[in-house]
């Protein structure tokens, strides 16, 4: 879904979100509460000024708007690849994105992170992922890593990767498989203000729960069982 | 071989297993391991592949000592897999930094050896490094100090360079690597002409500890040796650096400023030129104590 048609359909009471380049920023009326929107459009490659300009929205809300609840939107093709990038830290950059979002929770904000077209590596695991609660719009496409590349890098013919990513929920790009996982909580069908109502007035989940939700939906039956276990060993 | 035997022999991290930087980093005998290999935890997504497993699944844990103090310890073996990210592997570490905000230990050391997601386990292994990344952030919230150590053949790269840089401090060696997309994987999608992962010195010079220190990013450069790490990381570990708004806006305001000095830059002898490096060759020669004591006498090199 493009962003726009997004915010319209999410903030039907008004929104001032506009977009500058390839990140989204503004405020969006709910029931008659104000939303902070941040994120990305056009499938943006995250480099190292987009980082730091996503980070500096998150600090802005934060030192302007104690508590206001954060819509963090996701559509990324991941972070961007060029030596200049990693010769000037990207991870760094990264990292700081992932501290602010950290930062605004400890803060007592509630911050939802929603992917909206792609959601691909490096670019949702520092944004989106580091929400309390991250959804996603069933079109959505998961990656972590572009597929031929991946193929590459495993040294597995292509054919094998696409019958991989066909059959199985740990490979699959369809926003179900993510869900089935854990690594998403709620997939948005429908009414997406009414979506985001649900959320904003429902209690804020103190705790990661995504291993216990993988393990519920049958996805991901080691991840939970593993954490417990190493938290209560002799 | 322990610490206290012999501490004046030199042992090259670089060199030695994940079990051997434990047994040599923290306090003698003081290392007691959580899943360790005789319960044999291992993935269930390699079979997939026919490949063999690991009984840790690449990766150690436990609590023990330093110098005294009470410590967490992740260690991730490079051997296997790259140490790179699973949905065994994370969920180790994360169990690691979730018990340490109920038991909070005097600290938690990441001996980080990772290529990132391993590719195997694509989402699940996505998804484990997010868990890692949010469980230590949460640690950081509440004031525990972890510390990230780099210095293995491997590298720290993919989302756990991401984890690395949450930590409250990087210690790394000269051969240490960090960066969040390996040069191979650049190469392979954006073309040689774009990052040549063969040439040697350019990846050093791009992703090396060396650079890392002068840019800022790693706060202590130490020698290839297990008792030096043991040392930075002893010192580190006083270093409080809780998640707060002072500090992510010195952050802030450190990030924008690199972005202004060194944004145009396309190579890294170009950075060190305008720190006020006279020869790039310098950097390749002087060994650690020799380029802390250089990186500390440049006016131009704006780090806070």
């Amino acid at each position: 879904m493009n962003w726009e048609k997004l915010v319209n359909e999410l903030f039907p009471e008004g929104h001032s979100v506009n977009r500058a380049g390839e990140m989204l920023r503004g405020e969006g009326k709910l029931n008659g509460a104000t939303v902070a929107v941040v994120g990305t459009a056009e499938h943006a490659y995250i480099g190292v000024e987009l980082a730091l300009a996503l980070a500096g929205e998150i600090l802005n809300v934060i030192r302007s708007f104690p508590k206001r609840p954060i819509l963090f939107l996701v559509d990324t093709r991941g972070q961007r690849l060029s030596r200049r990038d990693e010769l000037l830290g990207i991870h760094a950059y990264l990292a700081h994105l992932s501290s602010s979002l950290a930062l605004a929770r400890a803060r007592r904000h509630r911050v939802i992170g929603l992917a909206y077209d792609e959601a691909v590596s490096g670019g949702f695991l520092a944004g989106g992922m580091m929400a309390e609660i991250t959804v996603a719009l069933p079109e959505v496409h998961v990656r972590v890593m572009d597929t031929t590349a991946m193929a590459r890098v495993m040294r597995i013919p292509i054919e094998r990767m696409l019958e991989l990513e066909r059959n199985s929920p740990v490979f699959a790009t369809e926003a179900g498989s993510l869900h089935q996982l854990g690594g998403i909580a709620e997939i948005w069908n429908g009414n997406l203000a009414e979506h985001l109502q649900k959320v904003l007035v429902s209690p804020p989940e103190a705790v990661d729960t995504r291993a216990e939700k993988g393990y519920a939906r049958g996805g991901r039956l080691y991840a939970a069982p593993v954490i417990s276990r190493v938290c209560k060993h002799a | 071989m322990t610490f206290a035997d012999n501490s004046s022999a030199r042992r090259s991290y670089y060199e030695a297993t994940g079990r051997q930087r434990i047994a040599v980093l923290l306090d003698r005998d003081s290392f007691h391991e959580w899943i360790g290999p005789r319960e044999r935890v291992t993935s269930p997504h390699l079979k997939l592949f026919d490949v063999p497993v690991s009984f840790d699944d690449g990766v150690i844990v436990g609590r023990g000592t330093l110098d005294g103090k009470r410590v967490f310890i992740v260690a991730q073996e490079g051997g296997f897999m790259g140490g790179s990210v699973g949905e065994v592997h994370g969920a180790k570490i994360t169990g690691v930094l979730r018990r340490a905000l109920i038991e909070r230990p005097q600290g938690v050391l990441l001996l980080l050896e990772s290529g990132g997601v391993r590719l195997h386990e694509a989402n699940a292994g996505l998804i484990a490094v997010s868990e890692i990344l949010q469980a230590l952030l949460a640690l950081r919230a509440a004031g525990i100090p972890v510390v990230a150590l780099i210095g293995g053949a491997y590298g720290c790269f993919g989302g756990m360079s991401i984890v690395a840089h949450c930590c409250n401090a990087i210690v790394i060696s000269e051969l240490g690597r960090i960066g969040l997309s390996g040069p191979e994987v650049i190469e392979t999608v954006a073309g040689v002409e774009e990052f040549d992962s063969r040439d040697l010195a350019l990846v050093w010079r791009t992703v090396g500890g060396k650079s890392r220190y002068l840019l800022g990013d790693a706060s202590r450069l130490v020698p290839d040796d297990i008792p030096a790490f043991r040392a930075a990381a002893i010192d580190a570990l006083l270093q409080s650096r809780t998640l707060d708004m002072e500090n992510l806006e010195r952050d802030h305001e450190r990030l924008s400023m690199r972005l202004n000095f060194y944004g145009d830059c396309k190579d890294a002898e170009e950075i060190w030129s305008r720190m006020g490096i006279i020869s790039s060759r310098q950097v390749a020669l002087l060994d650690e104590a020799e380029l802390v004591e250089l990186a500390q006498s440049l006016p131009n090199r704006k780090v806070i």
